[in-house]
């Protein structure tokens, strides 16, 4: 597939919260080199712009793939801009009203702030039917002055969203018209989501909005300043479905970045495990708040339809299905009135951190009980700016707060800590496997970020899975996903409409336009891709039913033409082969049409990080130091994990440790590495 | 409960629970995916658990069941249990059915799957499943019949009877289970949604038991339930000593327009809670009655709200007693109509907040919007085919302590999400004319009560049904610590170019709709909390310029 291919230099760029990771990739040679730089939180571009300039002439770049955090940070902090909207008469409030949902089951309490205040929400007269027939059409003047009016409120963006758009935009794009915004920060909602269900389609429209006027200039500037510098390739950014996209589109869609640097960590993990023979792995992202994981299984990654950003603020986009839950390094244990020990979700964060930091915080965290448990160096405290970490203030913290009420002491209460930790953690591994049907035996687990190597062999006993992956380098993971990253772009089309009734060659035509929409979107971007790919699935379900199954139509993308049969019968195995049954006297409805046009990446050779050929294990030997494992102290081996030569193997208790990590081995485990220097933990034979 | 099981440390407990409420949870999960019904698969009305093997009494719950069946469910078990022993005791592979609301609490709709875990031959434990099914027959589609006097004219009641036998499904039963009502491919598939849910309890408790030993999870069991009692103790220590009697009303019983009284009086004696409804009025003819398991819950219900941190198993009201006086509102026995009990269940929360807000004013909150509005609207389409369309509306949470009610939530009994405006009218010949916030319906107050919303349905086809089965029209949410009231529930509708109100506040039956006609509901806000005098003047000044009160209520 040479023709479709154009090699250059590409750099893959992670923007975190703590560090930025720069891949730097010349495609023509396969030679590879990273850095590390600390981020410039406020100022991104000024970080991200140092670290390149550390390893890259930008003049001599193909394309720099950005992985990004700033629209999930803005989200996650309330920080958009202000934006209005335009919606239909009679339901300025849907924003407000949700879908009636409240933030706990229990307790009755919590206040919700849509994104888009109430006076900020305006209404114009203006109807479309359900079955797409437009009731009322809008007037131009009366949009206008509503435009006009929420710019003298100050919204910097606009977005517009009408009732039943989904089944006909005319309206919405007739209102955007006549609007004229000032600006290009414009979203209609039959735009940004060509589906039914108002409130979902409107927080989606309405998020994208929030984020226009803050991702939109920092890409923009990134940009500019890249160019001045002299870059002349292509700057794109990672989507949230592990996809990457020209700046520009992610400028105007900013919401589906919403996920960008943890899809992009999917993606190379995918990546690394396939290389490695371990087509299904679960990985675990574990930072100082966060527990992040997701389900590779056959080589891809797990998708999510919608997901929450926080209670009420719902996006609808095909994104990398990643489950977070509050637990991470700096989750605080505690003993409730009932006398059981709890893990976060309170969490001591990054400041003023653990009690080990010194930095105020009095009450014992995760990574605290790690301390104590010597499976942290207290002389090497990643990522924290500081010389050293303070033990006897986490070994006291325990005892106070978790080893009196419980009748502990100072280690067992550490070690309680972790164990009940790790009890969360596998809750939260469970629900994205044996929850979706998968058996966790069939995976192997791969931890990336700082502190999931710590947990990992707990892991693996707790949920059932016979290996852990640890790749070569975990800190430049999603750096490595940006470089991998396929050029993606996704299509939703409803369709509603019982299959009996289906116009099957219309739906096959509306497969191929799109397809060729797509196919015509990747090639522009001009960055070198070895084919593309185009899935159509279509979701379906009986008639009265609520839940749809995506089936697969391969016949369009073939050539062949699609008819109803076929239809119904790749319908009727796929209800199957989920439900153990299918219910032939009911009709079948087609709700949406779902379209994929990936253009595959070229791939890395990976053996570029393996360890050199020269190394020995005795020359990634540095000595002992005490471990607490299994109620007792042991002297414990620690290795430069780096250092160590393919072939090498270290029985557990042990400690491997590099810059951007470290990995503990439990007693009865067995660490081993691989060819592409990969760390292989299982059990000990 | 514990005697003779090994003792676990916290550490192993802490792990238990997790992995005990995760199967629970895999349940839920497993029957919103493939029921058919929507009030089940999008709204999720329905509840999983784990059940003592000789009392029923609740073991472990999950996070995500409607919190009304994780008070109820142990009744339903407790009424399995019974009917087993009648069988000769429960064999493995039995599944028992059954919609009874009397003993098995609730109302006709929500049918219950009831199976025993055996181990060896040892009972270990019963697993349930409930779910609301769409309709089980009676004289209104959907079963929210207003004008309802027995039972009979709600639906079919179904005993407990045995749909699996020893691993067997028994046809004949699902025959007569799809016959009754007018939604049979849904009861189908959600019926078979609910064998799935219980089959894959028992295959995950087995792992389990495989992997932990019996005697680790049955002392699990054990310690837990000791857990919140402990906890739920610890809580009713903190409210101080005392008698605290707190009522409110009823608009009507959807036949005699007489308010009814709920009352409670809530005695606090150091760790020990009474809840006394000795003031409640007797039952009622039509349908706001409720039986004593029902109340039961209700009362759990509004416990758990009150102190969250308490786990939902059955130790959490070993502390607590509850009095209900014979032949009460809140004693029902067959064929007593009981098809509203979502409203007396609410008022009987409304009470219980109200008693303990006297005790704690931290622990008060405005009484949330308190009706449910059921509504039925049904017709047939220009080509004859009938149509019935079944939802239940939003309103105004109180405000508490922390901050303003939430605007536009669910009720405290409930956690179903509402279906969309678009989902609406693409299914019905019905649009909706208005679907936002009503200004000014939430209590004035330090913080005042959430927002109630304004629903207006116009007819499309040529004509139309509706029944409505709404409350707190006479009789607003009350506001706490101070708080006024929210804005009381208003149904109307257009008929020949008047505006018409039904009679009995918010209760009417077959109201005839023509073309163009609208139907109108407009929802309570909730009650205030704290002195109005006391808000803070900026969010005085922010509900004003954003229009959630328009009347610069002090």
């Amino acid at each position: 597939m040479s023709p479709e291919r154009s090699p250059g230099t590409v750099v893959g760029i992670d923007v975190g919260g703590t560090f930025t990771d720069l891949l730097v990739v010349d495609e023509h040679t396969g030679q590879a080199r990273t850095a590390k730089v600390p981020s410039t939180r406020s100022r991104e571009a000024a970080g991200f712009l140092a670290g390149l300039r550390s390893v890259a002439d930008p003049a001599d770049l193909a394309a720099i793939v950005h992985g990004t955090t700033v629209g999930t940070n803005a989200l996650l902090e309330r920080a958009g801009a202000p934006c209005g909207l335009i919606t239909t008469a009679g339901f300025r409030d849907v924003l407000e009203m949700r879908r009636r949902d409240r933030p706990a089951t229990w307790g009755l309490r919590g206040e919700f702030e849509p994104i888009i205040p109430r006076d900020l929400r305006l209404e114009v007269a203006e109807r479309t039917g359900s079955d797409g027939s437009i009731v009322q059409a809008v007037d131009p003047d009366e949009v206008r002055a509503a435009a006009e009016a929420l710019r003298a409120a100050g919204a910097e963006a606009l977005v517009i969203a009408f009732i039943n758009a989904y089944a006909n935009p005319a309206n919405e794009d007739a209102a955007l018209e006549a609007a004229r915004w000032p600006n290009a920060f414009v979203t209609t909602s039959s735009g940004m989501l060509s589906e039914l269900r108002e409130f979902e389609r409107t927080s989606t429209a309405a998020l994208n909005g929030y984020l226009q006027p803050v991702v939109g200039p920092y890409l923009n500037r990134l940009e500019e300043d890249l160019r001045a510098d002299g870059f002349g390739g292509r700057f794109l950014v990672v989507q949230s479905n592990g996809g990457v996209v020209p700046s520009e589109e992610a400028q105007r869609f900013p919401v589906r970045t919403a996920l960008s640097g943890p899809s992009a960590g999917v993606v190379a993990a995918a990546y690394t495990a396939g290389a490695a023979g371990e087509p299904r792995v679960i990985t675990c992202d574990m930072g100082g708040t966060s527990f992040d994981v997701a389900l590779v299984d056959d080589g891809r990654a797990a998708f999510a339809q919608q997901a929450s950003v926080d209670f009420g603020l719902v996006v609808r986009t095909p994104m990398v299905e990643i489950t977070t839950i509050g637990a991470g390094g700096g989750s605080i244990a505690r003993v409730d009135a009932g006398g059981l020990l709890r893990i976060g979700p309170e969490s001591a964060g990054s400041v003023p951190g653990p009690v080990c930091y010194g930095r105020g915080n009095d009450r014992p965290t995760v990574t605290d009980a790690n301390l104590v448990l010597g499976r942290i160096d207290a002389e090497r405290p990643l990522g924290t700016g500081l010389d050293r970490l303070d033990v006897d203030g986490a070994r006291e913290a325990l005892r106070e707060h978790v080893g009196r009420p419980l009748d502990l002491d100072a280690e067992e209460a550490a070690a309680a800590v972790v164990a009940v930790a790790n009890a969360r953690l596998a809750g939260a591994i469970r629900l994205i496997s044996v929850e979706r049907g998968h058996d966790p035996a069939r995976f192997a687990l791969m931890p990336f970020g700082g502190a999931g190597s710590l947990h990992v062999g707990a892991l693996m006993r707790e949920i059932g899975c016979p290996r852990a992956l640890i790749p070569r380098l975990p800190g430049i993971t999603s750096a490595l996903g940006c470089v991998l990253a396929d050029l993606r772009h996704d299509y939703v089309h409803t369709i509603a409409t019982p299959l009996e009734l289906l116009d099957a060659e219309a739906l096959a035509e509306e497969m191929r336009t799109t397809a060729r929409r797509g196919t015509e979107a990747l090639r522009s971007t001009g960055i070198a891709i070895d084919g593309v790919d185009v899935v159509f699935e279509v979701d379906m379900l009986y008639r009265g039913q609520s839940h749809a199954v995506a089936v697969p139509l391969s016949a369009p993308a073939a050539g062949r033409p699609l008819d109803r049969e076929t239809i119904a019968r790749v319908f009727a195995e796929t209800y199957e082969a989920t439900y153990g049954r299918t219910l032939d006297d009911v009709p079948a409805i087609v709700q949406t049409l779902r379209t994929a046009v990936t253009g595959r990446r070229p791939s890395i050779p990976l053996s570029l990080f393996a360890p050199a050929a020269d190394a020995t294990l005795a020359g990634a030997e540095r000595g002992t130091r005490p471990v607490w494992a299994d109620g007792a102290w042991h002297d414990a081996p620690v290795f430069d994990r780096l250092a160590l030569p393919v072939g090498a193997s270290a029985a557990g208790p042990c400690v491997l440790q590099q810059p951007d990590t470290t990995i503990f081995v439990d007693a009865g485990l067995v660490a081993t590495v691989d060819e592409l220097g990969n760390v292989v933990m299982e059990a000990a034979p | 409960m514990t005697s003779g099981a090994p003792s676990l440390d916290p550490v192993t407990l802490s792990v238990l629970q997790g992995r005990l409420e995760q199967i629970v949870n895999e349940m839920d999960a497993t029957l919103y995916r493939s029921a058919f019904n929507p009030t089940i698969a999008e709204a999720h009305d329905a509840c999983h658990g784990i059940y003592d093997a000789h009392t029923g009494e609740t073991l472990v719950q999950g996070t995500s069941g409607l919190p009304i069946f994780v008070g109820s469910m142990a009744y339903a078990v407790r009424y399995a249990i019974e009917r087993a022993e009648r069988d000769g005791g429960p064999r493995d592979g039995d599944v028992y059915l059954f919609n009874d609301p009397y003993r098995g609490a609730t109302h006709l709709n929500d049918v219950k799957l009831v199976r025993p875990l055996f181990r060896a031959g040892r009972l270990i434990c019963w697993l349930a499943s409930v779910g609301h099914y769409n309709d089980v027959g009676g004289n209104v589609p959907g079963n929210y019949n207003p004008g309802a006097r027995e039972s009979h004219q709600e639906g079919v009641l179904i005993p407990p009877v045995r749909i699996m036998r020893e691993g067997v499904l028994d046809e004949d039963i699902v025959d007569v289970l799809l016959a009754i009502g007018r939604s049979p491919v849904n009861a189908y598939g959600d019926l078979s949604a609910q064998l799935s849910a219980v089959e894959l309890g028992a295959s995950r408790m087995q792992a389990l038991l495989d992997e932990q030993g019996e005697d680790r999870v049955l002392a699990a069991f054990g310690a837990l339930s000791d857990a919140a009692e402990r906890l739920m103790r610890a809580a009713v220590s903190e409210l101080p000593d005392g008698r605290y009697a707190s009522e409110d009303f009823l608009d009507n019983d959807g036949i005699d327009d007489r308010p009814i009284r709920v009352a409670v009086e809530l005695t606090v004696a150091g760790d020990r809670l009474t809840l006394d409804f000795a003031g409640t009025d007797p039952h009622c003819a039509g349908p706001l009655n409720i039986s004593r398991a029902t109340a039961s819950a209700a009362c759990y219900v509004a416990l758990k709200h009150l102190f969250p941190e308490v786990p939902a198993n059955a130790g959490c009201m070993r502390p607590v007693d509850v009095l209900i006086p014979d032949g009460s509102l809140l004693d029902a026995g067959p064929p007593r109509p009981v098809g509203g009990y979502t409203e007396t269940i609410l008022r009987v929360i409304d009470v219980i907040f109200g008693a303990v807000a006297q005790a704690d004013p931290a622990r008060a909150m405005g009484c949330s919007y308190g009706t449910i509005n059921a509504l039925s609207l049904a017709g047939e389409r220009d080509d004859g085919s009938r149509w019935v369309m079944f939802t239940f509306f939003g309103g105004g949470l109180g405000g508490t302590p922390d901050g303003d009610g939430l605007n536009h939530g669910n009720a405290p009994l409930s956690t179903a999400v509402i279906p969309p405006v678009e989902v609406f009218e693409a299914a019905y010949p019905i649009r909706f004319t208005s679907w936002a916030l009503r200004p000014d319906s939430g209590g004035a107050g330090r913080h005042r009560g959430g927002l109630g919303a304004i629903y207006e349905i116009e007819v499309l086809d040529e004509r139309a049904e509706a029944f409505v089965f709404g409350e707190r029209a006479r009789h607003a949410p009350r506001g706490a610590a101070g708080g006024g009231p929210g804005a009381p529930n208003r149904v109307s509708w257009t008929q020949d170019g008047a505006t018409v109100v039904p009679e009995l506040g918010a209760k009417a039956t077959g109201i005839a709709l023509r073309r163009g006609d609208r139907l109108r509901i407009e929802s309570p806000g909730g009650g205030g909390y704290g002195d109005p005098a006391d808000r803070d003047p900026a969010r005085t000044e922010r509900d004003l310029a954003l229009g959630l009160v328009t009347e610069g209520t002090p």
